[in-house]
């Protein structure tokens, strides 16, 4: 790396002695580049083994690459953390400015320790660490936070505004934290940990330069990035209809989970479609910092007050294909204006949607088979697409009013742990399930995923290429295949690419772009690095308990017949044993 | 020449900003003579700042060296060597369209080059012929 670029510098912040300071680490950077390679070592560094996810010895790790700032698309925060939602490793991906404003702040990566005992917010605003008195902010809301920092604090159109709503506040294990009102590092219960150390927000903001490495290749290098970018007809679907496109295909095939997974194929559809939303409710659409595509897609809806006539509000939600699938088409629903309220609610409280679908989805299932009833639920009845009753849950799951939403506020695992509806509680290693039934790779390939997410290794990829081959993949073929794709995006995400990038950021292209910020990495020595941190992340998961002899394969992914036909555990076993006896 | 912006077309990206510091043969922001930021808030779009060529600039009437002065193919010329970096231009640019450079502490001010319109996605950006009547923002 280059000896002037400041990524190897990393900020350690304390919350309960209140100071920070700074290190340079450019053993770290030099080895693992950046993101999730440096921030795995650094979680091995600052979490104790065994410790409390809620407590303040839980560290919470951002860290970014050498090429953020420097090449488009690089433009994504790795957070590490111990889940409190799974007790395991905490891996999640955001966008927004987040990485571009910690790249110019001067930081490569930010260790927040200790917890505070009152309500605090941070301003990072380059060298500098302010801490602030959140206690007038708590309990607000996750868009009218953002607002009112972004009064209080400077650096416009060059900072990012990470928060949390109630549900980080109360502790809900599967609530998300908040970037620049839309995007959000999701899945693992970011914003508890946020919560338990009452730390309501953090805004960061800088403007620098970053060196390069012969100054004219970079050029080049850069002008044939963009020019791949903004002409690859993949990345282009991003732009037009936005993930949300892949709602009618995966319908089409009979993949997209609906009614708790008991159908693979849902009938209204098209009302909830990626062509649906963009004809009646886009209203406008948003980029990451230094990102060409602009793949963020936001609706507009206009709805009116009851109580006067003429008297309107229009509220502004961004849609993706995970949230539409798990409060559309998981929870029966086809009236897109209950969706977009139902996300409305989800959005601000800051709950992760793809869990809170999932687990609304197994309440619904669970009330309809008498496993629980309105003594439970608090007098709700759920029923599949009644988006009223949906909205009253949420609001339950903050406020926990009795043992039922408790559990609820876990995730479907304890709710099924607690309450039986194991065999339809859709869950994989802890972490509720993605929008995929498209065949066996995709449920393997999230149960053994390090953060199992559909994004460690995209199985429902490998999936509709065997859909479309007509050949399913042996095990052993399936296991080589998911491993080789979550090593490689171990690379991927040290170097803070984003994964709809990844067709344009192939590995001779890396080795060239990084030699711009001044790391020599040969194709083989990037790959032996990919290695190196998917087995870093192992030697975490496994030192808290993770262990490939117990994983839990939920029955309905069985019973309910996929594009490929009915899934056959024995063979989905035999793939896990292949991977296990690989790691 | 000048340079007009189109905010309602913006999707906030910034890849201007950058072209600008790397036409500087640097990454990052600190050289860009060009902003694009949210009108309070991602969900109200965008609006871009950079000079926008004034025809009888006020940055170059109260610059106590004269040290900036028109150009005749748009924008004004900076003379470093002349520069004190007293920030006078800065205050008189109302639309904030001149940045500082806070390593040399002296200002920068877009040139109209035209390197930045490359790289913009969606058509927000244009170079203009001077006569054009539409105002950047």
């Amino acid at each position: 790396m280059l000896s002037d670029d400041p990524v190897a510098h990393v900020l350690y912040v304390d919350l309960s002695k209140k100071n920070f300071w700074i290190e340079k680490r450019n053993d770290l950077f030099e080895k693992y580049i950046g993101g999730v390679g440096v921030a795995t070592q650094l979680l091995h560094e600052e979490c104790p083994e065994g410790c409390d996810p809620l407590g303040a010895e839980n560290p919470i790790i951002f860290a970014v690459g050498p090429m953020t700032a420097l090449f488009p698309l690089a433009s994504k925060t790795v957070a590490m953390f111990k889940s409190p939602h799974n007790n395991n490793i905490g891996e999640s991906h955001c966008g927004g400015r987040s990485a571009i404003a910690i790249r110019m702040t001067g930081y490569g990566a930010i260790v927040i320790k200790g917890a505070s005992e009152v309500p605090l917010y941070l301003a990072i605003h380059g060298g500098r660490v302010y801490f602030r008195d959140a206690s007038s902010l708590w309990g607000i809301n996750t868009f009218t936070v953002g607002r009112i920092i972004r009064e209080n604090e400077h650096g416009q159109g060059l900072r990012t505004i990470m928060r949390i709503g109630r549900a980080g506040e109360e502790l809900v294990t599967y609530s998300c934290v908040t970037t620049e009102t839309y995007r959000h590092f999701g899945r693992l219960g970011l914003g508890a940990v946020f919560g338990s150390k009452k730390l309501k927000a953090i805004v960061i903001s800088g403007k620098r330069s970053i060196p390069v490495n012969d100054s004219k290749q970079y050029q080049k290098l850069y002008d044939e990035i963009y020019e791949a970018a903004i002409t690859s007809p993949v990345i282009k679907k991003y732009h037009d209809l936005g993930t949300a496109g892949n709602i009618l295909p995966l319908n089409e095939i009979g993949g997209l989970p609906t009614r708790n997974l008991k159908e693979a194929t849902f009938e209204g559809a098209s009302r909830i479609s990626g062509e649906t939303f963009a004809e009646q409710y886009l209203g406008r659409r948003l980029a990451c910092s230094h990102c060409p595509i602009g793949c963020i897609h936001i609706a507009a809806l206009r709805e009116p007050y009851e109580d006067e006539p003429y008297f309107y509000k229009t509220s502004l939600f961004s849609y993706d294909y995970e949230p539409i699938y798990a409060l559309g088409s998981m929870l029966g629903g086809s009236d897109a204006k209950g969706l977009l309220q139902l996300m409305h609610q989800i959005e601000i409280l800051g709950l992760d949607v793809m869990s809170t679908g999932v687990v609304l989805s197994w309440a619904t299932e669970a009330q309809e088979r008498g496993i629980i009833s309105e003594k439970e639920t608090a007098d709700i009845k759920f029923h599949w697409g009644d988006y009223n009753a949906y909205i009253e849950a949420v609001k339950l799951i903050i406020e926990q009013p009795n043992e039922f939403f408790q559990a609820l506020a876990r995730g479907v695992d304890h709710a099924a742990y607690k309450y039986g509806g194991k065999d339809f509680a859709l869950s994989f290693g802890g972490n509720e399930m993605p929008g995929y039934h498209t065949g066996p790779a995709t449920h393997i390939g999230v149960l053994i995923g390090s953060r199992h997410s559909h994004l460690d290794n995209a199985g429902y990829s490998i999936d509709q290429k065997a859909i479309l081959a007509k050949e399913q993949p042996s095990p052993e073929e399936l296991a080589k295949a998911l491993l080789a794709e979550e090593r490689w995006r171990q690379v991927l995400s040290s170097l803070v690419v984003c994964f709809f990038a990844r067709g344009i950021y192939q590995i001779d292209i890396v080795s060239k772009t990084l030699q711009s910020a001044g790391f020599d990495l040969t194709p083989d020595a990037l790959n032996q690095i990919g290695e190196e941190i998917h087995r870093e992340k192992y030697r975490f998961k496994v030192r808290e308990g993770f262990s490939m002899d117990n994983l839990r394969l939920p029955k309905r992914i069985f019973e309910t017949p996929s594009p490929m036909g009915k899934l056959d555990e024995k063979c989905m076993r035999e793939a896990i044993e292949h991977i296990k006896k690989a790691i | 020449m000048r340079l007009s912006f189109d905010t309602e077309r913006c999707i906030g990206c910034q890849s201007c900003m950058f072209a600008c510091a790397r036409r500087q043969h640097v990454g990052g922001l600190s050289r860009a003579c060009i902003t694009v930021r949210s009108v309070g808030g991602l969900s109200r779009g965008f609006i871009g700042v950079v000079c926008r060529a004034c025809d009888n600039p006020p940055c170059a009437k109260v610059c106590p060296t004269d040290a900036l002065e028109r150009r005749d193919d748009g924008g004004v010329h900076l003379d470093i060597n002349k520069c004190i970096g007293c920030g006078n231009c800065r205050d008189a640019c109302v639309i904030g369209a001149i940045f500082r450079d806070d390593e040399t502490n002296k200002p920068m001010i877009c040139i109209h080059c035209g390197y930045c319109v490359k790289f913009c996605p969606h058509g927000v950006l244009r170079l203009e012929k001077k006569e054009t009547k539409k105002h950047a923002q």
